[in-house]
């Protein structure tokens, strides 16, 4: 995953705050681990390096740990979080099915995020509402009874969304570096 | 320094030294015990292959020799029916995952799957699981030596090498479940990584997971 401008030096700076809290040793990993995703939302590959460092362990140590835990993601969130359910009643109702519909759609692997960070996938053990499985949760909604044609659907009101969210982002940014412009011009202008 | 007592093996009165663990004690008497991951210096063995199966006499079930420590006057049988049930279903499992192609695989004829099944005269071609087929793909990036993950038993004797002998870190235990594996940090091929291709890990592997390439014809 591509890391995004000024990410690298957010990711320093949280590794080694964290760091300096922690007792820096080898049973000290997986509470370092669970801070730094708290921070940043995932752990990247120079993340873990940088805690390898610290923690003087090899790098492909903490990478086993990350990947042996449910907990850890090594891939950021994306703006729309997609959590299929592969639980037993879903499972048996293709919810497996479901899940290749997304792969296929994002174009991604279950447990990865798409290239613009727009989506991530991932799967899940149970949602708690088996009478509606396949269950899908999309953003902290569920969705019930979710078929290939349903998938569809959910894409389409997601890339909806984007489009609006996308729109009203850039009006705001716009809004708002001209309300941060605006002043100092005025005070230019007094000036 | 340590005491040394006589212990019994298959009826074989056996002088060990107290402490030493009881199947590196058997494997120096030419006393045979299938195993895979025990490593004579390791302190605290991984005892994760499951196949050094043993009955020792007032010891309720059978146990792994690779954690047991010889005690005085111990009567130790390394074969019974429930030891050769173990060891056949941890063996079997063992294959389930494995590519079986022997004929074109570098360590025909050394492997330590080929002796165990030998030795207990199991059949490498086991039926009682599915079969899982892995195609991963082979890194061949070192110049000398290669890594088949499809092969791979992970028994964890390439990370001791790489940790205790070679002393860099270059591999290790990732992923979880039917998805373990031994690989690089990110899963890079070998020759982007920090490994020194010092190849102690080849010399370590028992199967033909790591291997040189100039003994594969």
């Amino acid at each position: 995953m591509q890391l995004m401008e000024g990410e690298k030096e957010q990711i320093i700076s949280c590794v080694d705050e964290v760091l300096s809290n922690s007792t820096k040793e080898k049973e000290d990993l997986i509470p370092i681990l669970q801070k730094v995703q708290a921070r940043l939302g995932y752990l990247p590959a120079l993340a873990m390096e940088k805690i390898a460092e610290g923690t003087d362990v090899p790098t492909v140590d903490v990478y086993g740990l990350a990947t042996f835990y449910n907990q850890f993601r090594l891939n950021p969130p994306g703006d729309h979080e997609v959590k299929v359910c592969l639980g037993t009643a879903c499972y048996m109702v293709g919810g497996d099915i479901t899940l290749e519909s997304f792969e296929r759609r994002m174009e991604i692997n279950e447990g990865e995020t798409t290239s613009d960070r727009r989506y991530s996938l991932e799967r899940v053990a149970c949602v708690g509402c088996c009478t509606m499985a396949p269950v899908v949760v999309v953003d902290d909604e569920v969705e019930g009874k979710v078929t290939p044609t349903r998938v569809d659907g959910i894409m389409l009101e997601l890339e909806g969304k984007n489009g609006k969210s996308g729109d009203n982002n850039s009006s705001n940014a716009g809004q708002n570096t001209g309300s941060k412009d605006d002043p100092t011009k005025e005070v230019g202008e007094q000036k | 320094m340590s005491e040394l007592v006589k212990i019994t093996i298959d009826d074989r009165e056996i002088e060990a030294r107290v402490g030493d663990k009881l199947l590196w004690t058997a494997l120096e008497n030419d006393i045979y015990i299938p195993h895979l991951c025990s490593i004579k210096d390791e302190k605290r063995p991984n005892a994760s292959c499951r196949l050094c199966f043993v009955e020792i006499e007032g010891v309720d079930h059978p146990v792994t020799s690779c954690t047991r420590k010889v005690e005085e006057g111990m009567v130790v049988k390394t074969r019974s029916q429930r030891i050769d049930r173990l060891v056949k279903t941890g063996f079997e499992l063992l294959l389930s995952d494995h590519d079986l192609k022997c004929a074109q695989c570098a360590a025909n004829r050394k492997c330590a799957l080929q002796t165990i099944a030998k030795e207990r005269r199991i059949k490498l071609r086991q039926k009682r699981f599915k079969l899982i087929e892995r195609d991963y793909e082979i890194d061949d990036s070192p110049a000398e030596f290669a890594y088949n993950r499809s092969r791979c038993v992970l028994c964890g004797q390439c990370v001791w090498a790489d940790r205790e002998e070679a002393k860099v870190g270059a591999i290790g235990f990732t992923q979880r479940g039917i998805n373990r594996a031994v690989t690089t940090f990110e899963e890079i091929p070998l020759a982007d990584s920090i490994c020194t291709e010092c190849h102690l890990c080849v010399d370590a592997c028992p199967v033909g997971a790591l291997y040189y390439k100039s003994d594969l014809k």
